[in-house]
């Protein structure tokens, strides 16, 4: 395992390829994280990186173009929360990426569906 | 396999600099928001890499290869990655197989000199196929109910 991956951080270097800035070992290591995975050829670990690449590229740019941060030049967490929950190809991040609400607005929300609850 | 769990992190400077040329010049982002797309990124690797094992579970395949990690794409609807990866992939063969020719060469050469019988098969792929095996107990827990009812 050591060697392959000391192989490969050699090969992009040798290449000088500047196709992917991401370390293929790195994203290697996080693919043999998911326990029925046994192997992975080399074009699909190229791709994989590649692919995370053009995902934080992607979700970077339309969390900034629909966020509330375009006239001030600023990206947020906050942007971020609404792109996962607002686009659908972003829905499967919903979990770490939570909105966040003020614990007062928390209690609040709280309190009105106890007395909806209540009503009923 | 991971030890720590910041192994499963990807480096935050190369994800700071992929984020800082997506976006237009002079956008400020937040340490939060950072953070927040490089844990985003390592879910992603992780929601592709399950994705592309299904395809090749279907198929019975052990090994991940490019079709199904290209398919994953299609199923999580990145579709517009579809194209710019097939670039990449096809721009990366080539590097790989200029690369490989040229040690290639080196190699021949080099036998030429020590040995003029030389063995081409040996860089064919042996595929393995294996079979899961049924379960076996479970074909005989459903004859036993059949048999009880």
């Amino acid at each position: 395992m050591k060697m392959s991956q000391n192989n490969s951080d050699k090969d992009s270097h040798a290449s000088g390829n500047k196709n992917i800035s991401l370390p293929i070992s790195r994203v290697r290591l996080i693919m043999k994280s998911s326990p029925d995975v046994s192997s992975i050829n080399q074009d699909a670990l190229f791709l994989t990186t590649k692919a995370t690449e053009l995902f934080v590229q992607y979700l970077a740019l339309s969390s900034f173009n629909n966020g509330s941060g375009k006239d001030t030049n600023t990206l947020s967490y906050s942007d971020l929360a609404n792109a996962a929950e607002e686009t659908e190809t972003f829905h499967f991040l919903t979990d770490i990426l939570p909105k966040k609400i003020l614990a007062r607005d928390y209690l609040k929300s709280l309190e009105q569906m106890q007395e909806e609850e209540a009503d009923i | 396999m991971a030890e720590r769990p910041e192994d499963l992190n990807l480096p935050n400077a190369v994800i700071t600099r992929i984020i800082k040329e997506a976006l237009p010049d002079g956008v400020n982002v937040s340490k939060e928001a950072r953070r927040a797309i490089s844990q985003a990124a390592s879910v992603f690797v992780l929601y592709a890499t399950s994705c592309a094992n299904n395809f090749a579970m279907k198929a019975k395949r052990k090994t991940l290869n490019a079709g199904d990690v290209l398919a994953a794409m299609e199923e999580m609807e990145f579709e517009r990655f579809l194209e710019p990866l097939r670039e990449a992939l096809e721009v990366y063969k080539k590097g790989q197989k200029g690369k490989k020719e040229v040690s290639e060469q080196k190699r021949k050469d080099k036998e030429k000199k020590l040995d003029t019988e030389n063995d081409k098969s040996r860089d064919e792929e042996e595929e393995e196929e294996e079979r899961m095996e049924e379960e076996p107990d479970a074909e005989n827990e459903a004859e036993e109910e059949e048999v009880e009812n």
